[in-house]
């Protein structure tokens, strides 16, 4: 594909592997900084500085700070970087493997199953049995989520894979047709739910981080930070890929182990992230194209700069999200479009002559 | 590459326009409140008219956006719907109390702000003249002030009977058949069922709802409507245009061979005032009845 190979002079090449490189420093820094950017701004005045001033010097902080700090505000942000972190390696992950730059998370039927898992929870979630709902509680919405992304992804791989071989063409097509199913039958549960399930719908379906706790943290951390240290060894694979399969495994690329590893690695980072924060898109597409206009295809750089500048990314539109209207607070998945769908087109716009192929 | 440098050039322009506009937007929304006297966080409409009704609204510090009667609480902090509430947001504005409609969420946030130890007191929903004195009661009870919420349930007891005597006076085979319709805008019709304040306040008027096969709000086909043959079409009135004027409405094929549209009788009231079932229910059950049936 030519938006791959864009600019590759000798020159240019070295330069952007340099800053690449040295991305890696500054995205860890901005990180940092936006996490506790996003400590510290919120629609209270806790404070985190004289908070922690105070509680250096060994004071207690009122319940009033801890709550906001410690309850509320950390496991937002922490969540936020996760979430982030997920999909922008994904979306890295899946325009690599698929060789298309449009490719996002949605693509392989994760966020239409984990929808179709919400959906269902939300609406049929009373009339489930009682030990079922005690045992999940609260976490019937990530749980019926993650089970529903899972087993749309089980699905398509199972439909793309014939003989060993998973047919990449076959999973983008079939991942197209469950994605219609899946509409289908979110759209059977919307038109038997009631009004107040409809609003929770529309709520979840928007995204959101406002309920972030710590509990969560504990389910998505794990299954996240798993999923991303597997994806941090595709980057080889995926500059394989970009070469054509047949090319890769001349490479010497275990090609069907790659594909195995990228397909896991995206539905766990994408199952789990959907399924504690609802649908946020664009996140997936914008950061690794953002990354890739500054440093460069390689893909072993850009998916550790791609975790970095997501997490920090989504972080900053949770802000957004919290103080645009506060004390009420917008859902996220407007914030990401709002940035997102303009800064896809200024890229759109900038390539337009490379993409009319 | 020349013309590929300008036409970069010109989107980069007008991204930072889009970036201007959406800074300008983010500034101008961030609304700069002083906070007033008050310590509680009222979340739910209905909640709000009792809290003002038993004349306690100076306490109301904070309230949701479905809270919209009297006018007065729109000018107070508003920490966004009732089911999508932000746990930040709620503490924010530094309740001592918040009293609440029973669908307030999501599950995380109350929790979070039951952690907070603020006393958090729920109200029952329900579409009866028991259950509005019921609504009273609680509400008096949180804020202190059990002896004028008696007086108040009492008084709204009252006229709730009184309301009864003249609307349940009409005959049964009197009853006019009345379609609620929640929404006609674009697609099909969005009607109301059974269980919910709009058949319950169709029957206190002394009126029938017209559609009785399914509950709740749903949409209906256009041949059901037909059939369902309502007399009068209630519907809630909206500002600011949203919703379909009268002769739009009527000329739908579903609604043209029906009796509303013939004597075009379209009925509109406040949302809020027609389902809230709070202290001014009996008042919008005799309007809702006088407007079905005549003065």
């Amino acid at each position: 594909m030519a938006w791959v190979l864009v600019g590759k002079s000798a020159d240019l090449d070295t330069d952007r592997k340099v800053i690449a490189h040295r991305a890696h420093l500054w995205l860890l820094v901005f990180l940092i900084a936006s996490c506790f950017a996003s400590l510290s701004i919120g629609a209270s005045d806790a404070s985190l500085w004289s908070a922690l001033g105070r509680w250096m010097a060994g004071e207690l902080l009122t319940r009033m700070e801890q709550i906001v700090l410690w309850d509320i505000r950390m496991p937002r942000t922490i969540l936020g970087v996760l979430v982030g972190a997920a999909l922008a390696v994904s979306g890295t992950i899946l325009q690599g493997l698929f060789r298309n730059p449009l490719a996002d998370p949605g693509i392989i039927g994760v966020t239409a199953g984990a929808s179709v898992g919400a959906i269902g929870a939300i609406v049929l979630g009373a009339s489930l049995p009682l030990f079922i709902q005690a045992s999940v509680g609260p976490y019937l919405i990530p749980v019926a989520a993650f089970l529903g992304s899972w087993a749309t992804v089980v699905l398509l791989y199972a439909i793309a894979t014939q003989r060993g071989r998973t047919s990449v063409a076959t999973l983008l097509l079939a991942g197209i047709a469950m994605a219609a199913l899946a509409g289908a039958a979110s759209g059977i549960l919307i038109y038997v739910s009631d009004d107040q399930q409809l609003r929770d719908l529309n709520f979840w379906l928007l995204g959101a981080l406002g309920g972030a706790t710590w509990e969560k943290v504990g389910f998505a951390a794990p299954l996240i930070l798993l999923a991303l240290f597997c994806a941090s060894f595709l980057g080889r694979a995926l500059n394989g890929f970009a070469l054509g399969e047949a090319t890769a495994l001349h490479l010497g690329i275990p090609v069907q182990r790659a594909k195995n590893v990228a397909i896991l690695c995206v539905a766990a980072a994408v199952g789990t992230a959907v399924a504690f924060s609802g649908s946020i898109g664009f996140v997936g597409i914008v950061v690794p194209h953002l990354l890739r206009l500054a440093t460069g295809p390689d893909h072993e750089p850009l998916l550790i700069n791609s975790a970095l500048l997501g997490g920090a990314l989504l972080v900053w539109a949770d802000v957004a999200a919290r103080l645009v209207v506060a004390p009420a607070e917008l859902p996220i998945g407007i914030v990401t479009a709002l940035i997102g769908a303009p800064v896809f087109l200024w890229i759109l716009l900038r390539r337009r002559g490379v993409l009319d192929l | 590459m020349r013309s590929r440098a300008r036409n970069s050039k010109h989107t980069a322009i007008l991204m930072s326009f889009w970036g201007a506009a959406v800074a300008i937007w983010v500034a101008s929304s961030q609304t700069v409140y002083t906070a007033p006297k008050g310590d509680v966080l009222s979340l739910g409409g209905t909640v709000t008219e009792i809290i003002y009704a038993l004349g306690e609204g100076h306490r109301v510090v904070a309230r949701d956006s479905t809270s919209l009667f009297p006018e007065e609480v729109s000018a107070l902090p508003d920490v966004g719907y009732l089911r999508a509430l932000s746990p930040e947001g709620v503490l924010s504005v530094a309740p001592e109390l918040i009293i609440s409609e029973d669908d307030a969420g999501p599950v995380e946030a109350i929790d979070v702000v039951k952690a907070a130890n603020i006393p958090f007191v729920t109200v029952p929903e329900d579409y009866t003249a028991d259950g509005i004195a019921e609504k009273i009661r609680i509400v008096g009870e949180a804020l202190g002030v059990p002896d004028r919420a008696d007086v108040l349930a009492a008084g709204v007891t009252a006229q709730m009977t009184a309301a009864l005597a003249k609307t349940t006076t009409v005959p049964e085979e009197d009853r006019k058949r009345v379609l609620f319709i929640l929404s006609a805008a674009g697609g099909p019709i969005m009607a109301s069922g059974t269980g919910t304040g709009a058949n319950a306040i169709i029957e206190l008027a002394g009126a029938k709802n017209a559609i009785t096969d399914f509950e709740g709000y749903k949409p209906v086909t256009d041949e059901a409507i037909s059939l369902a043959a309502p007399d009068v079409i209630l519907m809630m009135d909206r500002h600011g245009g949203q919703a379909i004027a009268d002769d739009d409405l009527l000329s739908r094929p579903a609604l043209q061979p029906t009796p509303a549209a013939q004597n075009n009788a379209v009925v509109r009231m406040n949302g809020l005032y027609l389902l809230g079932f709070g202290p001014r229910t009996a008042q919008a059950v005799v309007e809702l009845n006088q407007k079905i049936y005549g003065p």
